[in-house]
């Protein structure tokens, strides 16, 4: 015999509001599990924010990511700037900066503390140079790299350099830090399950009696699960919601302090918090946490009452 | 509707509940199983409603030969088979309107069709006034008319019950009765059992008696002997 689809909605409805009921009958305990779930969750959840912000910070680091052409000795300024003009056309190049000999000499002279001895060399020693800053390609971490290779071949330059050492190592640091946070998500992940098999394995105890009368009036398997199911599905999804709320409340307080601390570094940087992609990945990752635990218990603790 | 053919029901363990019972109930027919305590009485209901297996010999239920069925078949079967337990087994924390229309949602049926069918099952047992009582504020005797209603509720063709009467005064023991007469006589087929040697020996129905997981006396046969 097939149910209607309107009562098999209604039906699923009212089981998954009674689950709900259920639980809230039981508000102190609820909360208890609940909260469990939501701090195991919070901890991957905020690792995870903080590394998107690490690499945010780094993202601005890289805009500021240049490459130096110290051009031919015998260059003349002019040709320097024809070929200043060329690169600014020249796509994937945000901006190109002259230093002539000269400008280059003085700046030395200031900043190095040398002028004397510079004096006595009489001819100037220095190059002129171009300072180019890459734009920023997200979808191309080697853009930089390519430009470099490209800029060698150019007659004019005689060395090359991008300082961006540094920039690919903190990559690979951000990258372990990746794979630590989702190693934990998985771990803690694991414990959600078994948090939420065992509080439902200690709910089918509690409604053995109902089971077992349910079963002897002809309920099927998925009748007796159904109920089990959406309480596993409600633990998850509030366990998530309590996730949430705590790594906003974390950030939020982390909020003022760095702020701070960018403006110490003159940098507009400020915090990424959780987006609505972020939440509903949460709240959609929980509530399926919820579900598979529940199904893990009850195909565990259901099935041993039938005669086969 | 009931047919036995040299079953045996050995548990794990060794202990036999039935040795090697046959026997035949005819559609319609209502009849009482009795013998003492332990005599197999229980188990020979956990056959029919397919609770236990049997591990020898033959079930048939309503033409379904129970051996056949898989376990996903059986919900469905015990659709068929309403049963009503000494105990009640009534959920205390359900209203008897909701604790009879168990039988009925576990089938997926609509609300109104649930709420016309229970407030007649109610009607029948005398206890629509009580539909929102809770069953511990009941009487024993009440408790038990929900118990029927429960098994009755969706109209199935066999209704097994298993000491019905067992906490029950003898006043309330004859209404129950009469109740179980009164399903009969639309066509149910009735298999109780029960310790109520006097109550039942005044009904003049078909009577078997097990012992030691035997059948002991069929009355039906004796009848048909002294033909």
């Amino acid at each position: 015999m097939r149910i209607k689809p309107k009562i098999w909605l209604t039906r699923h409805i009212q089981v998954g509001l009674s689950a709900l009921g259920r639980l809230s009958r039981t508000p102190l305990s609820t909360l208890m599990t609940t909260t469990v779930i939501g701090i195991t969750l919070a901890l991957p959840t905020g690792l995870y924010l903080l590394l998107t912000n690490l690499q945010h910070l780094a993202g601005s680091w890289e805009r500021t990511t240049t490459i130096s052409l110290f051009l031919q000795m015998n260059t003349a300024d002019q040709q320097t700037g024809q070929l200043a003009r060329r690169l600014r056309q020249r796509d994937g190049i945000d901006r190109v900066e002259v230093i002539s000999r000269n400008a280059a000499m003085q700046e030395f002279r200031r900043l190095s503390g040398f002028s004397e001895a510079l004096e006595a060399l009489g001819d100037n020693p220095l190059p002129p140079v171009l300072v180019i800053q890459p734009g920023l390609r997200f979808d191309d971490p080697d853009h930089a790299e390519k430009l470099l290779e490209e800029m060698r071949t150019l007659p004019e330059v005689d060395i090359a350099r991008l300082d961006m050492q540094w920039v690919k190592r903190f990559h690979a640091i951000t990258e372990i830090a990746r794979r630590g946070v989702l190693v934990i998500a998985s771990l803690l992940g694991m414990a959600v399950l078994l948090v939420i098999g065992n509080t439902i394995r200690l709910e089918i105890q509690n409604r053995r009696a109902e089971i077992e009368v349910t079963r002897l009036v002809g309920a099927t398997n998925a009748f007796i699960r159904r109920p089990f199911l959406y309480s596993g599905l409600w633990y998850g999804l509030l366990g998530g919601a309590i996730a949430w709320l705590l790594v906003s409340v974390a950030f939020w307080l982390l909020q003022n302090p760095v702020e701070r601390l960018a403006a110490l570094y003159h940098s507009q940087f400020g915090l990424t918090t959780m987006d609505a992609s972020l939440i509903l990945t949460l709240l959609g990752g929980s509530a399926l946490l919820g579900l598979f635990g529940s199904w893990l218990s009850v195909s565990r603790h259901l099935s041993g009452s039938e005669p086969d | 509707m009931i047919q036995f053919e040299n079953v045996g029901k050995r548990y794990p363990g060794g202990h036999e509940g039935v040795r090697n019972l046959s026997f035949h109930i005819e559609p319609g027919e209502m009849v009482f199983l009795t013998g003492h305590s332990g005599a197999g009485k229980s188990t020979l209901l956990k056959l029919v409603l397919l609770l236990e297996r049997c591990t020898r010999g033959q079930v048939r239920v309503n033409g379904r030969n129970l051996a056949r069925l898989r376990p996903r078949q059986i919900p469905y079967h015990r659709r068929d088979v309403g049963m009503v337990f000494q105990n009640h087994r009534l959920l205390s924390d359900r209203t008897v309107f909701d604790n009879v229309a168990l039988s009925l949602v576990v089938r997926g049926l609509g609300r109104q069709e649930i709420g016309r069918r229970v407030r007649a099952a109610l009607d029948k047992v005398g206890l629509l006034e009580l539909e929102r009582s809770y069953p511990l504020t009941l009487s024993g005797g009440e408790q038990q008319r929900v118990g029927i209603a429960r098994a009755v509720v969706s109209r199935p063709p066999v209704v097994l019950a298993d000491e019905p009467t067992g906490n029950l005064d003898p006043e309330l023991s004859r209404e129950v009765m009469a109740l179980f007469e009164q399903f009969n006589q639309v066509g149910v087929t009735l298999l109780i059992a029960t310790h109520d040697l006097d109550l039942i020996s005044r009904m003049g129905r078909r009577i078997l008696t097990l012992q030691n997981g035997n059948l002991d006396r069929d009355s039906a046969a004796l009848v048909r002997d002294a033909d």
